[in-house]
């Protein structure tokens, strides 16, 4: 570390004020996201689902749609 | 592009992205705090100070971007209604303010040393503070109104309103007689900083944009979550109120 002169206090401030910022707003951001996560996990859990996540798989349900073509007697 | 605009696509794209971008960003930012404190000399008027400006430029610039996107993403929420731009506005704006923030404290903590005060009512310094205070409102608006479609379309509107202040931050310097310095980088005549202080700026400025980005990103995916708990959270209400029917 330079020696930072008489302003030194000034400089170091700037820079831990920056850091303790961020590192709330980061901290804050992670645990929202862990606590939405825990909190979608457990409704899952008691068997409530998005529609799209408890439809039927969709690659049967289009082969047997498909039209077969039929020969002529 | 457009498959990004699904949601659970989104999810995928963040998930295998975030850990690149972690690692990325912090590089950066020490190689970013290397040059600023054992790399770019003392400047000479400023001395030590300016070492000052290598989190409070790069914070700067954010508090605008950030504000640029919440403008772009509104327009995005108003017009095509997406719920991702509703997402990316109402994540941006907690990240932004606290940029705009570092970037008032850090120029109060510059301001003192160097012009003898923390604080003057300048062009420049009121119109930030009152970028922060927009920000602030957006994120009370957000908070107040319950439905995410309708605080979505309210705060769309005060974002596009309040969007006036940028250019006024960005020409302040020039329209009005300001203690703040003009523009010393982003000119018309290219910078006028010396290179071994512009690098390690340059490489703070790139850092802080991954960091603003990643956060950005990891803040997307909570709140996409979010309105999936408060769907389901509904589907469960609905569910009990026809058991008991």
């Amino acid at each position: 570390m330079p020696n930072l002169g008489p302003h030194a206090i000034f400089i170091l401030a700037a820079y831990g004020v920056t850091f303790i910022a961020v590192a709330a707003l980061a901290l804050a951001i992670v645990e929202d996201g862990r606590k939405q996560r825990r909190l979608l996990a457990e409704l899952e859990r008691k068997g409530i689902r998005r529609r799209s996540a408890s439809a039927p798989a969709k690659p049967d349900a289009t082969r047997a749609a498909k039209p077969t073509r039929k020969r002529r007697p | 592009m457009v498959s990004l605009a699904n949601p659970t696509r989104f999810l995928g794209l963040v998930d295998r992205v975030v850990p690149l971008l972690t690692a990325l960003t912090l590089i950066l930012l020490g190689v970013g705090l290397y040059l600023a404190f054992f790399v770019a000399p003392p400047d000479y008027q400023q001395g030590e100070t300016v070492r000052i400006m290598f989190v409070h430029v790069p914070a700067a610039w954010l508090a605008m971007f950030g504000y640029m996107l919440i403008a772009t993403a509104a327009l995005g929420t108003l017009i095509w209604r997406h719920p991702l731009a509703d997402v990316a506005a109402k994540t941006a704006a907690p990240i932004g303010a606290t940029f705009c923030f570092i970037a008032l404290v850090t120029g109060s903590l510059w301001g003192k040393p160097m012009w003898g005060t923390y604080w003057v009512w300048d062009a420049r310094l009121t119109s930030v503070l009152v970028l922060f205070l927009l920000y602030l409102g957006l994120i009370a608006l957000w908070q107040a109104i319950e439905e995410p479609g309708r605080a979505g379309r309210a705060a769309a509107i005060l974002a596009l309103v309040g969007a006036i202040n940028i250019p006024i931050i960005k020409f302040s310097v020039n329209w009005w007689n300001t203690l703040h310095q003009p523009a010393s980088i982003i000119r018309l005549g290219g910078p006028t900083i010396d290179p071994s202080m512009l690098w390690p700026l340059l490489v703070m400025a790139i850092a802080f944009t991954l960091l603003f980005v990643l956060l950005h990103l990891l803040a997307m995916r909570a709140e996409i979550l979010r309105r999936r708990v408060r769907a389901l959270q509904l589907t469960q209400v609905e569910r009990a109120a026809l058991v008991e029917a």
